[in-house]
Order: C-alpha cells, then sequence, then structure tokens
C-alpha cells in the first residue's frame, strides 16, 4: 500500500522526534457506531474534528455512507436472504460448511472498497483506513499517518 | 494462549514493544494463528476451527446422553417397530438424530459472536473521548463515567464500558464471565451445549433445543409403543421389560428430560417470537419500570418477522479471525500493556481497588506507595477454585474478589481517621459494584467512603435486593452464573458506575 510520509512537515509539538512510519504510532481517529436505527452495522457520519484540513467533508461522508450502503445491504432481510436461511435450516446449517454466506460476499466488497478508497482518496492525503472487520465492525479506524500520536496526558 | 486478563484495570498504552514482538514469528516453527494469541479463555480445536468454551464437562455428558439413549432406542426399539409397525420409524429417528447431533455440534463448535477487543489506540481513544476536563485547581483525578446512553429507536439504551474489552459495549452484547469476551446479542452461556449463546449460534441452538424436544417425545412414545406391544404378546409386563430392557431406560431418560426441554423450547420460542434473548428477559430490560414506558427496540413487528429474522436472517461472519494468521503488525497493534508499570507510571488506575495493607492506619499511610494490596491485586491467572465462576472477572474486568470484610472494613476506617492530607496522598481507587459487593461479603457498608471532601460515594442503596436475586437465580437455574448479572439491578448500576469507580489521585 503506497504510503506518502512526505506530504505535510511534521508538526512542532510532536512530543519526539521519532516519524510516524508505523501505523502503531500515529494519531488515529475512529468513527464509531450509529445505533440509532437498532444494532445493524452503520457508522456515524458527524466529520471528526482532527480530520479538518485533511479531507474534505464530503470526501469522507462519501466513504462512511458507501461502506454504510454495503452493510445495510449485507444485512438486508429480503425473501431471498430468508429462503437461504431456511434452507440452511433444512440442511442443518451444512450449507454453511461449502457455501459462503451473502454477508460474506459484502465483506469482501468492503475490504475491496476500503483498498480503492484508500489509493484513490486517503492515501495521497496521508490518511489510511482500517478495514472495520479488522477491528470488529466496531469502528472505522482513520490513521493520520504523517502526525504522531497525541501526548498522554 | 496468551492470557491478556488482568484484574486491575488497565490504561491503555500506546507504545508497543516492537522489538520483542517481531522476532515472535521467526522463533515459531510453525504460522502462529490468531486464535493462538486470542485474548478471551477460549478453548480451541482443530487448529482454530473449533471454540468452545473453557469448561466442556457437561457438554460431554450432553452428548452421552443423546448418544446412548439414542444408541439404546436404535438397538432395542427400531428393529421390533419397523417390523411390527412401519419402516418409518428409524428413519424417521435417524433423521431427527442426525439434526439433533448436527446443531448441538455447530452450536458448541462455533463462535457465539464474540466481539474483538479494542486494540490500545482504540480503547485510548475511547477514554480520552469520555475523560471529564479536570478542574484544575482540583488535586484529585475524576474518573469518567463509564456508561454512556443513546437512544435506540427513540427508546433509551445504557451502554456499559467492558474493563476488559475496552470498548463500550453494543446493544444487547454483554461480557460471559466464563468465556472472559464480550458477546454480541448475548443470550446465555449455555454449559449444556458448552458454548456462549449468541448472535451467531442463536439460530442452531434453538433448532437443537426444538428437535431434541421433537426427538425426544419421538423416543418416548416409541418406547412406550414398544412395551405395550410386547406386554401384549406376553401377557406380563415383566415379561416384556425382561425382553426389552433397554426400552425401560429409554423410557425413564426421556420421561425425566423431555418436561425440561419442552419448557425451554417453549421458552426460547416466545423469545425468538418477541425478539428478546434470556440476558435481557431475565433483567426485565424491556420492562415498563418506575413508571416508564418500555419497548423492545430490536422487534421486527410482528411475531412473524421476528421468526424470520433471527432464525433466517443474515447470519453475521466471525469477527474474530481464528485461521488468520498473526504477523508482525497484528501483533504490535494488539500488543497489550499488561506490565504493572503501566499502571503505576500512568496513576489511572481506576476501576481497581487499590489500597495499603491497612495495619494501622496513619502511620503507615504516610509512606503510602501505591502498591496494591496483595489480596485484591493476584495474578490474572489466578483462579478461585472454591468459588462460583459468577465472583470472577465478572463483566468489567474490575477485581471482584471475595473483599475480605474485615480488611476492608478496617482500612476504611483507618482512611477515614488518617488526616486528609495523608490520606489525599495516597492512590486508592475503589471498585464494587453493589450486588457483587453484597454477594462475596455480605454486609460491607460503602456507603461513607468520604475520604476525600471530593470525593463522593453513594453506593450500595440497593444490595440486599440484588443479592437475593442473585442467590435465588443460583439456587434455582444452572445458566446464571454465566449470565451478566452486574446489570441486574439497573439502579445499582447507576450507583455502582460512580461510586464503583471513585479514584483519589496521588498528585
Amino acid at each position: 500500500m503506497p504510503m506518502n510520509h512526505t506530504s505535510s512537515a511534521p508538526l512542532e509539538d510532536m512530543p519526539t522526534a521519532r516519524t510516524a512510519n508505523n501505523t502503531g504510532q500515529c494519531l488515529k481517529v475512529f468513527v464509531q457506531r450509529d445505533y440509532n436505527e437498532g444494532t445493524l452495522v452503520k457508522f456515524q457520519t458527524r466529520f471528526p474534528a482532527e480530520l479538518e484540513d485533511r479531507i474534505e467533508r464530503q470526501a469522507f461522508e462519501y466513504t462512511v455512507n458507501q461502506l454504510n450502503a454495503i452493510y445495510a445491504e449485507a444485512e438486508k432481510a429480503s425473501c431471498s436472504t430468508y429462503c437461504k436461511g431456511c434452507l440452511a435450516c433444512l440442511t442443518a446449517y451444512l450449507i454453511y460448511i461449502c457455501t459462503e454466506t451473502h454477508y460474506e460476499k459484502c465483506l469482501r466488497k468492503v475490504a475491496k472498497f476500503v483498498v480503492e478508497q484508500n489509493e484513490r482518496v486517503y492515501a495521497p492525503r496521508g490518511l489510511l483506513i482500517t478495514d472495520p472487520t479488522e477491528r470488529g465492525l466496531r469502528v472505522i479506524e482513520i490513521s493520520i499517518l504523517n502526525e504522531p500520536a497525541a501526548a498522554r496526558t | 494462549m496468551v492470557k491478556g486478563v488482568c484484574y486491575l484495570y488497565q490504561p491503555v498504552l500506546t507504545e508497543h514493544s516492537l522489538e520483542g514482538s517481531q522476532e515472535n514469528p521467526k522463533k515459531m516453527p510453525h504460522v502462529t494463528r490468531k486464535w493462538e494469541v486470542f485474548p478471551g479463555r477460549n478453548r480451541f480445536c482443530c487448529d482454530g476451527r473449533i471454540m468452545m468454551a473453557p469448561q466442556t464437562g457437561v457438554f460431554y455428558v450432553t452428548l452421552c446422553l443423546i448418544i446412548g439413549t439414542c444408541g439404546l432406542f436404535f438397538a432395542y426399539d427400531c428393529p421390533y417397530l419397523a417390523v411390527k409397525l412401519t419402516p418409518a420409524i428409524p428413519v424417521v429417528g435417524g433423521l431427527l438424530f442426525l439434526f439433533v447431533m448436527c446443531s448441538l455440534l455447530r452450536t458448541s463448535f462455533s463462535d457465539p459472536g464474540v466481539i474483538p477487543r479494542a486494540t490500545p489506540d482504540e480503547a485510548a481513544y475511547t477514554e480520552k473521548q469520555i475523560e471529564v476536563p479536570n478542574s484544575t485547581n482540583s488535586p484529585t483525578y475524576r474518573p469518567p463515567p463509564r456508561t454512556k446512553e443513546i437512544l435506540v429507536r427513540g427508546q433509551p439504551v445504557k451502554l456499559k464500558y467492558c474493563f476488559t474489552c475496552k470498548i463500550f459495549r453494543p446493544p444487547r452484547a454483554s461480557h460471559c464471565s466464563l468465556c472472559d469476551n464480550c458477546v454480541e446479542r448475548f443470550d446465555h452461556h449455555c454449559p449444556w451445549v458448552g458454548n456462549c449463546v449468541g448472535k451467531r449460534n442463536y439460530r442452531y441452538f434453538y433448532m437443537f433445543i426444538v428437535s431434541l424436544a421433537f426427538l425426544c417425545v419421538f423416543i418416548f412414545a416409541c418406547a412406550v409403543t414398544h412395551l405395550i406391544l410386547l406386554t401384549k404378546d406376553n401377557s406380563t409386563f415383566l415379561e416384556a421389560v425382561k425382553q426389552s430392557p433397554g426400552s425401560v431406560i429409554v423410557g425413564v431418560v426421556c420421561f425425566f428430560s423431555v418436561w425440561s426441554v419442552l419448557g425451554l423450547a417453549g421458552f426460547h420460542t416466545y423469545l425468538t417470537t418477541s425478539n428478546q434473548t434470556t440476558n435481557e428477559d431475565i433483567k426485565g430490560s424491556f420492562s415498563s419500570k418506575r413508571g416508564q414506558e418500555s419497548f423492545n427496540p430490536y422487534s421486527q413487528g410482528n411475531v412473524c418477522a421476528n421468526c424470520c429474522y433471527v432464525l433466517c436472517g443474515p447470519i453475521p461472519p466471525s469477527l474474530i479471525d481464528r485461521r488468520g494468521v498473526v504477523t508482525g503488525d497484528y501483533v504490535a497493534i494488539h500488543a497489550h500493556a499488561d506490565d504493572q508499570d503501566g499502571v503505576l507510571s500512568n496513576n489511572k488506575s481506576y476501576g481497581t481497588v487499590k489500597m495499603n495493607q491497612p495495619s494501622n492506619g496513619a502511620s503507615q499511610a504516610g509512606g503510602a506507595g501505591p502498591g496494591p494490596l496483595p489480596l485484591l491485586a493476584q495474578p490474572p491467572t489466578h483462579q478461585h477454585p472454591h468459588l462460583p465462576p459468577l465472583h470472577e472477572n465478572n463483566s468489567n474486568g474490575v477485581h471482584q474478589m471475595p473483599l475480605p470484610t474485615n480488611p476492608i472494613g478496617r482500612g476504611i476506617e483507618d482512611m477515614d481517621n488518617s488526616s486528609p492530607s495523608v490520606s489525599a496522598s495516597m492512590g486508592i481507587s475503589i471498585a464494587c459494584s453493589p450486588p457483587e459487593v453484597a454477594n462475596n461479603c455480605g454486609t460491607v457498608n460503602m456507603t461513607d467512603l468520604d475520604m476525600n471532601d471530593s470525593v463522593i460515594s453513594n453506593a450500595s442503596s440497593v444490595v440486599p435486593l440484588s443479592a437475593s436475586r442473585l442467590r435465588l437465580l443460583q439456587d434455582t437455574t444452572m445458566i446464571e452464573s454465566a449470565l451478566d448479572l452486574d446489570s441486574l439491578e439497573e439502579s445499582s448500576v447507576g450507583a455502582g458506575s460512580q461510586a464503583g469507580l471513585l479514584k483519589l489521585s496521588i498528585n
């Protein structure tokens, strides 16, 4: 994955001289889940203050909305989902051993979308999104690659 | 298996020890998979394909009962009935048996919907978000609130912070004290199937219960029919029993198990039709209380939709990626700084009971370091075999041990006697959710914990009720120990989250 470390100068108030060359060491922003409509996977579209000046609001909102749309599709309770569920039940759920569920396909789509967004939008701005699946679908983790983690109080 | 469980709540360190973690994969002769570094207590088999609770003894009992009874049924009853009545009996019996076994194994071996723990970065971020702005002149540190109220379809829902997983538990999720994981849509921990029952395996569990009920009734009916037919042939019942002793055993086993299985199937059918979980039903989450109108915000609207959604709806994949390969990156991101230094250097160990050995108050308090009371800060792997699992690290990673009444009581008195300046110089933080306190040591009265003027404790207002309910549950059911009982009493939780986390800072 291409990472751009030189797009902006390191900030003055950096606690250490260490450059953030590892995703584990840089400032991270976490977009939380939105539970307003139940426990379906949905992320808040509120623009985090930390991303101000780093990315356009529209670009961020597009990403989150797109992700939300894919998750909504994955969890959509449609007729075909129910039919598949019934069928799986009739086979004593043995069918799940050999087939991939609709949900898994959608998560694959999410992974692809995240990679694509990183390449096109986020990496040039020194940002990196982590696939929410890797964080247990709890948060969208956005790493600000060229800013080190804030000093802990 | 790395057991990253620590009873002390520790603030999260975002520094990673990269040096140590990177050589890890090289040392291993084989690929390390993620289940090997899984922080919960689950047991894994077949290189991570199978995931079970740590104790599986009762599961084998279930297995033996079902297989044994069915074996006797196929050996004694089936040949006779197939010839005498219809060959459909062994076919139906066989199909039912296969279905029961499939759904049982599926329930037991699959991930119930474990929510992976937060990475240190995420936990630090969460902590920062909820931190209460401290007044600059105050010498004390005020802990942030540990509950968050959100609205789900207009219905207020309290999200509690999980000290073990370092996340705000999503709605309907709960922490299983036995497996030490937060589980999505937690139903209960079922020792009979040897696993938690949660979002991902509830449908398997339900199908298991229902099919088992059918199997029980079917086998019982067949065994009784067999005995009646034999009695007719031989003219005496005793003769019939002599001819087919297996049928008698099968009949007796089925007779005794059919009631509980039928009851359970009925109960879970009710839960399914209303889209509730056992956990929510026992806690009465959606019953109107204190004059407040309350409804189930997760319900799909009607009985049919609920059933369809729960039993045939989309099934989310496992989020813990048990078979994924552990890379250096993964270790770096998830490196939990569990060392004690982290706590001491940060002085942010709220959520733990942490005080000096209260031998003689004022004189000792002078030299107070923030050293944990040995009794209360035992190493994480230490189990308490004499205690039911309920008492262990119940749901929020807070150390919930049987606090001995005397030391604590004396400690508190001693603190009270010592001068405010002295006590202010000690790092004390007390976290005891009232139900556990009451359950463990009866009557520790924590109402007067006003050691420092800026710390207000209002715990233990509803202790006796919770305690008795816990006891009742424990005595009557089998799943109680696995339920997230720390939130039985909503009001006590409110008090607990405030008072349970009070802390005096060292600085």
